[in-house]
């Protein structure tokens, strides 16, 4: 690749979202090249589980993309399904006490009504869905629509399936900007890529990429582990969690937050994930969080207190202060387009981002208001996001807590 | 050559463990792999899928395909386990879980 290429949108990410992106480009036509610093979804993709969920999401922008995106995804189940391990296995949201489960399917008659299906489950109809599930959990409810997928697999089948020429190992050290400020392509360490339209999916480092285009995009990292079993004959059929998790998923703490997810999966190993921790890219083990996770997750299901752990890994959503991805071009810079900051829902929120950026690449509207996905919505802090003090002064009302202390 | 004698190594007397019921010999410090290896066993276990068979790959504990079952705990990584007089040894057929 050492010579200049040139073609029509350049997607800086080889993750899950910058394969959806080029998958849907192509298929509106464009030419599409995917550049990664690194391998094939060697991110965030290969470090979570694939979770595609509309459970865990309260009405609003961000599961209007999730709906958008699980009907992408059974459309691409069509095609590749068996390929990418899709699994439309179905989510259980349980609760420990009356009032809690009260609460959950208040939250879900809220999901109901923006076109989730949610089914009350009573204690019977809970030991039937799980038999394996702890006993006397008070109910739960089910969410038909929540399905896996392997991301690593979906990631490079889709970025086959679309055409696109791929680049790993080739980091982009510049975003070329022509007159007027105009995106006309990217550098990296094995040349030039020429293009009218870059898209900044580079997940949790999509802001560094912003900054090399000269705009900010606070886009930070949360620590997450997986705790993985020794393989098991199917035990636990659905993902199932409890009602604490969506709390978690919104919280602005930067404490760490456990609240386990457990599924099954098709190789036989139980997956147990979610931790939710900010300290920044740091990849040392914490016996903590992986305890936190593994005693929650023996209280969902007591016969994991015989299963042994094999192993852990960890990895780093791409959160910004607003819990919501940056999806849409940039009204800073003629021709950038962001794709990132979709936190821990990236697998499932890829399919919905990347026809949305492929329908505004060709001219067309979005068939989702991209408006509260605006990559600008940030204001520009004068002081870095690390610093603590007040910086309440000339950029006035910022509207909310953007910087959780 | 015995890698014992290239070795140099003086290790205690031998005792007993069983493969499947059967009798083997082990040294002591010996990894239930070794024992299986120098009893000309080189593999314990059949995959989840396609019931093919598997043993020793990596042996340093990072492949997990050597997984046995030591005294009726199942996927033991035979690389890594350190026998003692009387162990049971079981080969493994998928998880091991009888599933």
């Amino acid at each position: 690749m050492s010579k200049r290429l040139t073609c029509d949108v350049v997607v800086v990410g080889a993750g899950m979202v910058g394969a959806a992106c080029a998958l849907y480009a192509a298929r509106a036509g464009l030419d599409v090249i995917v550049v990664d610093r690194g391998p094939m979804a060697g991110g965030t993709t290969a470090a979570g589980e694939g979770n595609l969920l509309v459970s865990d999401k309260e009405p609003g922008p961000e599961l209007g993309l999730a709906l958008l995106s699980g009907r992408l995804w059974a459309d691409l189940a069509e095609e590749v399904g068996d390929a990418i391990e899709y699994e439309l296995k179905g989510g259980v949201v349980v609760a420990a006490a009356p009032d809690g489960l009260e609460a959950l399917e208040k939250f879900a008659t809220g999901q109901r009504a923006a076109g989730v299906e949610a089914v009350p489950v009573d204690a019977d109809r809970l030991r039937e869905l799980e038999p394996q599930v702890a006993p006397g959990l008070a109910g739960g409810v089910l969410y038909p629509q929540d399905a896996q997928v392997m991301p690593t697999l979906a990631a490079a089948r889709l970025v086959r399936a679309s055409g696109a020429r791929l680049a790993t190992g080739a980091a982009v050290t510049e975003v070329l900007r022509g007159a007027g400020g105009a995106v006309r392509g990217v550098r990296t360490g094995r040349g030039e890529i020429h293009a009218p339209h870059v898209v900044n999916a580079a997940g949790t480092w999509g802001g560094e990429l912003a900054a090399l285009a000269g705009v900010h995009l606070p886009v930070l990292p949360r620590r997450g582990f997986v705790l993985v079993t020794e393989p098991l004959p199917r035990l636990v059929r659905h993902k199932v969690y409890a009602a604490d998790y969506v709390a978690d998923v919104a919280s602005d703490s930067a404490a760490l937050q456990t609240s386990p997810v457990v599924e099954g999966t098709a190789a036989g190993p139980v997956l147990i994930g979610a931790t939710r921790e900010r300290v920044g890219f740091d990849r040392s083990l914490s016996l903590p969080a992986l305890r936190a996770l593994a005693a929650g997750a023996t209280r969902l299901f007591p016969f994991l207190e015989h299963v042994r752990a094999m192993r852990t890994y960890l990895g780093f959503r791409p959160y910004l202060p607003d819990h919501l991805p940056a999806i849409g071009p940039d009204p800073r810079v003629p021709g950038l387009f962001h794709a990132c900051g979709h936190e821990g829902a990236g697998i499932g929120l890829s399919t919905g981002t990347g026809q949305l950026i492929a329908q505004v690449l060709a001219g067309e509207a979005p068939e989702l208001d991209l408006a509260p996905f605006r990559p600008d919505r940030f204001p520009v802090s004068p002081l870095a996001s690390s610093s603590s003090s007040s910086s309440k002064s000339s950029s006035g009302s910022s509207s909310d807590s953007e910087e959780a202390s | 050559m015995n890698p014992l004698e290239l070795a140099r190594a003086e290790p205690g007397p031998a005792f007993t463990v069983t493969l499947d019921g059967r009798e083997i010999d082990a040294l002591p410090g010996q990894t239930v792999a070794a024992a299986l290896w120098t009893a000309g066993v080189t593999s314990w276990r059949t995959t989840r899928g396609e019931g093919r068979p598997r043993g020793i790959f990596c042996g340093i504990g990072v492949c997990f395909d050597c997984l046995v079952t030591v005294n009726d705990r199942p996927n033991q990584r035979a690389c890594l386990v350190p026998l003692r007089p009387g162990d049971a040894i079981r080969t493994q057929e998928g998880t091991g879980h009888h599933g």
